[in-house]
């Protein structure tokens, strides 16, 4: 394996990460300003990622640092091409991010009604960008020769790529609510148990259109061979027994699998791109590649020492981080913020 | 419109608003750990409350510092894609470095300390705390040597068309990263430490607690103090450093037009006059360039023409000089916003530990105005940084003009541009309120209930930070 080939992997877990952790940040952003009845409710439902969402947006940032790092034509091209998307995601990002520092200091209704809008605003916008950006990446961009994209935003919005955001939102929905119930107790948990029966089965035919369209439009999925389709299968079917764990009240396996759907998803995208970063749907010989977007030897080599050696430390604080606030979220506890 | 123009206007608007919240995160964190450090060693409930009131603050600018930093890491790829190409190899693992060894750090910690008061044991909060202070030092040190980069690019050699590293090495021990760094460093502790002990003065004016608050001022104003002396020292190693590395950004900064005679004299105040090269009308005190430029009382300073010619010579043709009227001016206002907050700093320390204080209201009254000093400071700073390379994004290698992203147009970058501008100028407004609501509050601590003593305190702390 050359060293572009590992970072395309690592850039791929960072990317994994991201969508994973933020997913359920996001779906607790979006459905907690409707299932928290009154303002403690609510508070409660947002302090489910209280401690948490910041480092886990940091997978994302991290991702970029290490695709302009490592894949410098890669960050260029990507970040230039969907300018128009990425404006909208980082003031969404911007507008989230805050509202959770804001809206609890200033004990006032329209006050802390403007955030919850926000943080519900912030929260949506990004999942469906995402998605969009996903199917993008699977159905190929305008690249041409000179590795710019040409065209338009207006272009990234065809309906597959709209199902990719639907898609895409309903996962982080689904997500999140599972990420509540293994963080609350009681009549709050009971809310986004019966809220997930409603939203997953949704959940789950988008995301089988999803893959059924990919799959015969493009050759993400099966680029490798035929077998690799099992991922995005696994994928679905891992979604249809978190909704059966869901129904039983079995919440930490509901949440590992919907987690499950996410990484297998991910990665069957970024396994079905290799080994190119960014397609091409102008020519094949356009296409950005691990090969022809990577920086030289050295750099890659610098970057797999510190990686190797700063992972691990970042990998084991965030999960001990985790295990310090693994008791539940409760309504008498002293909502701090 | 002009897309570099645009590109430009944001790249300098969205930066400048970035770095209002930066330094106080840097400053404010160092003394917050500080805070929290004697109330663990000494027991006293005082430094905890302390910690508590000047914490929330300190969140409210860390947010917004951190959700206009992911603009920053991805504005680079957005407006200046040819640059990113350029210089990615060298210039993104810094960026990735800092994502792993700071971002991560500070953000994980952050929480853990929002969170932690009653979840952890006082020796794992307060280190907690010192992380997070850790981690904004090293995020300034891992940004700063991608800046260093373009300021003075090293470690590298040309790879076809794009820059490729050869040696982190060099990158990490390039001059400029050290001239930098320490300057920008002490320059947050004393933004962070002026804010705390404008807040103080002002809470000392109005009679609020004054016993905690003559300890918070007491300890921000050493800090601002020792730091503003310290600037000093590192602004003028950087000076020196600048005057070999970039000479026509010193030469701009001081509107030197001519070589100067020797020895050099510092210009006070000129009536600049940039369609002839010259100074219309000029105030000057005799060999303090030469100090400044070389630390001795003799040495000739090169001037604008002379270096122009020598650029055309290097680079090939064209105008190397940059804004000269912005840079000696912007020079002027953060030298002298840093010698006043030296002489405010230091009288402060006088009578703080004097114990004179509480009785000079006129000092106190000056000091919640003297919070604004250190942000224009920082900002002129980095005006004479970034423009004062001019016309160059990467000194000497690459040329702003032609490092902006040729696949966004003029009108998506406008949009963007007033998005931001809108978004941020919300957010400067909702901080400003929250900063000033917070302070402005005198019910933080009610010191007759026990069970209030505690803000994140179950019964009484509920109401007061909910």
């Amino acid at each position: 394996m050359s060293l572009s080939e590992f970072w395309f992997i690592l850039i791929t877990i960072l990317f994994v990460g991201f969508f994973v952790l933020e997913g359920f940040d996001f779906g607790v952003g979006i459905v907690s300003r409707f299932l928290g009845k009154d303002d403690q409710e609510k508070r409660v439902y947002i302090n489910t990622v209280g401690p948490f969402w910041d480092a886990n947006e940091v997978w994302l940032i991290t991702a970029g640092g290490a695709m302009f790092a490592a894949f410098p034509h890669w960050y260029a091209t990507m970040f230039s091409g969907l300018y128009i998307p990425l404006v909208f995601m980082l003031l969404a990002l911007i507008i989230r991010g805050v509202s959770f520092e804001f809206r609890g200091k200033v004990k006032d209704q329209r006050w802390r009604h403007t955030w919850d809008w926000a943080m519900f605003a912030g929260s949506l916008l990004p999942p469906i960008l995402w998605g969009v950006v996903l199917a993008n990446f699977i159905t190929g961009m305008p690249i041409n020769q000179d590795k710019e994209m040409v065209g338009g935003f207006l272009q990234f919005l065809h309906p597959f790529a709209l199902l990719g955001g639907a898609m895409f939102l309903f996962l982080t929905i689904t997500h999140g609510l599972q990420f509540i119930t293994i963080r609350t107790t009681g009549d709050l948990q009971e809310r986004a148990r019966k809220l997930g029966q409603r939203v997953t089965p949704v959940t789950i035919v988008l995301f089988l259109a999803f893959i059924i369209i990919a799959y015969f439009t493009s050759d993400v999925f099966t680029n490798h061979g035929q077998t690799f389709m099992v991922l995005p299968i696994l994928a679905w079917v891992a979604l249809l027994f978190a909704n059966l764990y869901n129904a039983q009240k079995m919440d930490f396996n509901a949440f590992a699998l919907t987690t499950v759907t996410i990484i297998l998803l991910t990665g069957s995208i970024f396994i079905g791109m290799f080994p190119r970063v960014m397609i091409s749907s102008i020519s094949d010989a356009f296409s950005l590649t691990v090969y022809n977007a990577s920086s030289g030897g050295y750099t890659l080599k610098l970057m797999t020492y510190f990686s190797i050696a700063l992972l691990p430390f970042v990998l084991g604080y965030q999960a001990w981080s985790y295990y310090i606030f693994r008791k539940r979220v409760k309504q008498e506890d002293e909502l701090e913020y | 419109m002009d897309p570099l123009l645009i590109a430009r206007l944001q790249f300098a608007s969205t930066t400048i608003f970035h770095y209002f919240f930066v330094p106080v995160s840097i400053g404010m964190a160092l003394t917050i750990a500080i805070m929290q450090t004697m109330y663990v060693i000494k027991g006293d409930d005082r430094y905890k409350r302390l910690t508590q009131f000047f914490g929330t603050l300190f969140l409210i600018n860390f947010a917004v510092g951190v959700v206009t930093g992911i603009l920053q890491e991805f504005q680079f790829g957005m407006n200046w894609s040819t640059y990113s190409r350029f210089v990615g190899d060298v210039f993104g693992p810094s960026l990735a470095i800092e994502g792993l060894l700071a971002f991560f750090l500070e953000s994980t910690f952050i929480g853990v300390w929002v969170f932690g008061w009653n979840r952890l044991s006082k020796r794992l909060h307060l280190a907690s705390v010192w992380l997070v202070s850790i981690g904004t030092i090293m995020s300034a040190f891992w940004i700063l040597s991608a800046n260093s980069f373009m300021q003075n690019p090293v470690g590298f050699e040309f790879a076809g068309d794009r820059a490729q590293m050869n040696s982190f090495g060099a990158i990490l021990t390039n001059p400029h990263l050290w001239a930098q760094f320490p300057h920008v460093l002490l320059t947050s502790f004393a933004t962070g430490a002026f804010l705390i002990a404008g807040i103080s003065a002002w809470k000392l004016i109005r009679r609020h607690d004054v016993d905690l608050f003559k300890r918070s001022f007491r300890i921000a104003i050493t800090v601002g103090a020792l730091s503003a002396f310290a600037i000093l020292f590192t602004g003028h190693w950087q000076a020196q450093y600048l005057v070999k590395s970039q000479p026509m950004k010193m030469a701009a900064a001081e509107a030197l037009w001519e070589n100067s005679g020797d020895p050099a004299p510092f210009t006070v105040f000129a009536d600049i006059n940039t369609e002839e090269k010259k100074n219309n009308f000029e105030i000057q005190i005799p060999y303090l360039l030469s100090f400044l430029s070389f630390n001795q009382f003799n040495g000739s300073v090169e001037g604008i023409n002379e270096l122009q010619e020598q650029y055309v010579e290097k680079y090939g043709p064209g105008d190397y000089i940059p804004p000269v009227t912005t840079l000696f001016w912007v020079f002027r206002i953060m030298t002298g916003a840093g010698g006043v907050m030296l002489l405010l700093g230091f009288y402060g320390m006088y009578a703080s530990r004097r114990g004179k204080l509480p009785k000079n209201n006129l000092y106190l009254k000056l000091m919640p105005f003297a919070m604004i000093l250190p942000f224009i400071a920082n900002t002129c700073g980095w005006i004479l940084t970034e423009m004062g390379r001019q016309p160059f994004v990467v000194f000497g290698l690459m040329k702003t003009e032609d490092a902006v992203s040729p696949s966004v147009t003029a009108n998506e970058m406008l949009f963007s541009l007033i998005a931001f501008t809108a978004l941020y100028s919300v957010l400067a407004i909702v901080t400003i309120y929250l900063f000033a609501r917070h302070i402005k509050k005198t019910d933080h601590f009610d010191t007759d209930l026990p069970t209030a003593s505690d803000p994140f305190d179950r019964k009484g702390g509920a109401e007061i930070v909910s």
